[in-house]
């Protein structure tokens, strides 16, 4: 999903960086305020950024005949709220781009506002959406994970539409074209994420339902049970 | 708790399924001109460079990267250290919580 490096005008890609830099601040301050505060919850924290190792590492096939790889930021966004996620993905897609030269320095900005800026926002949005609703907790997780997911794409789509609209028909018929190759592909790959995020979750509940109860998560102890 | 292990087993039978169709379903393309296979799912990113060349035919990528892994031997190995390390983590820290949380769920059932 990482736009390749170099493949962004200058002006795109410092653009983004700077749209990046106030989620980037934020973030590195709700992480220090919940690490001061909730110590304990620093192993918890780490397995949020371990799952989104894992799950971007995973390239996938998928019906388009493309392969694409899920996002994973949808776990620490619902545990920790979405800004928490920002330097979580950055540190991911620093990795991938340095030693992988997957993404790229000049398009990172970009990289994060669509992967961990946009996908936790969404999972946040639809995870307090589904509470306030009274969704059985198991299907918001798994909406907030899928939805995360394929709107990191759209939000790639977006940024590469943006940057590069079709000569005859605008940015419109760019962002089809762009959206056609990811947000297509993704599509198995995002239910994938939502059916792997709520295992994990199903995990947490059973070994963690402690730390999971300091977060907030489960109120009147609401459970992942059915 | 039964019920919920037989869920988390459906669910990862269902991630199993859906990255296994593609695979079956998926024809590979027509030969290309030069005879040669067209190769099937190569990387979203690499396509999102052909859509950008056909896009506007006379950009060109300003920066490249500083290290690329000489193969794609190479490039995967990264790629699974990356989860390795990831799913080490994952595991450590839930075997590492098993023995505490056990006395703990057993209290809430």
């Amino acid at each position: 999903m990482h736009i390749m490096e170099g493949f962004l005008p200058v002006k795109h890609a410092v653009g983004w960086s700077l749209a990046t830099l106030p989620f980037m601040l934020l973030g590195l301050n709700a992480i220090k305020k919940q690490t001061t505060n909730k110590p304990e919850l620093k192993m918890l924290l780490g397995v949020s950024a371990a799952f989104t190792f894992v799950l971007s590492a995973l390239k996938i096939p998928s019906v388009t005949g493309s392969c694409s790889h899920p996002t994973g930021t949808a776990l620490g966004a619902v545990l920790f709220g979405p800004l928490t996620m920002v330097p979580i993905g950055a540190i991911v897609l620093l990795f991938q781009t340095l030693l992988l030269a997957h993404g790229g320095l000049t398009t990172l900005g970009a990289n994060i506002f669509s992967m961990a800026i946009m996908g936790p926002l969404v999972a946040s949005l639809i995870y307090h959406l589904g509470k306030l609703v009274k969704l059985h907790l198991g299907v918001t997780i798994f909406l907030a994970a899928s939805l995360a997911d394929l709107l990191t794409y759209v939000t790639t789509s977006f940024q590469l539409a943006l940057a590069f609209p079709d000569a005859s028909g605008g940015f419109l018929t760019s962002f089809i074209k762009f959206s056609t190759l990811f947000a297509l592909t993704q599509i198995p790959l995002a239910i994938s994420e939502g059916f792997l995020t709520v295992i994990i979750f199903n995990m947490l509940n059973r070994y963690n339902s402690r730390e999971l109860a300091a977060l907030k998560i489960f109120e009147k102890k609401e459970c992942l049970r059915q | 708790m039964k019920i919920k292990r037989q869920q988390n087993l459906l669910m990862l039978s269902l991630v199993v399924l859906l990255t296994i169709i593609p695979l079956v379903i998926v024809k590979s393309p027509a030969l290309k001109a030069d005879g040669k296979e067209a190769e099937l799912f190569t990387g979203a990113d690499d396509k999102a460079t052909l859509i950008i060349k056909e896009l506007s035919p006379e950009y060109r990528p300003w920066f490249s990267p500083i290290m690329q892994p000489s193969s794609s031997e190479v490039a995967s190995l990264l790629f699974s250290l990356q989860a390795a390390i990831g799913a080490g983590f994952i595991g450590y820290f839930f075997g590492s919580r098993a023995k505490g949380a056990n006395t703990h769920v057993n209290a809430n059932e």
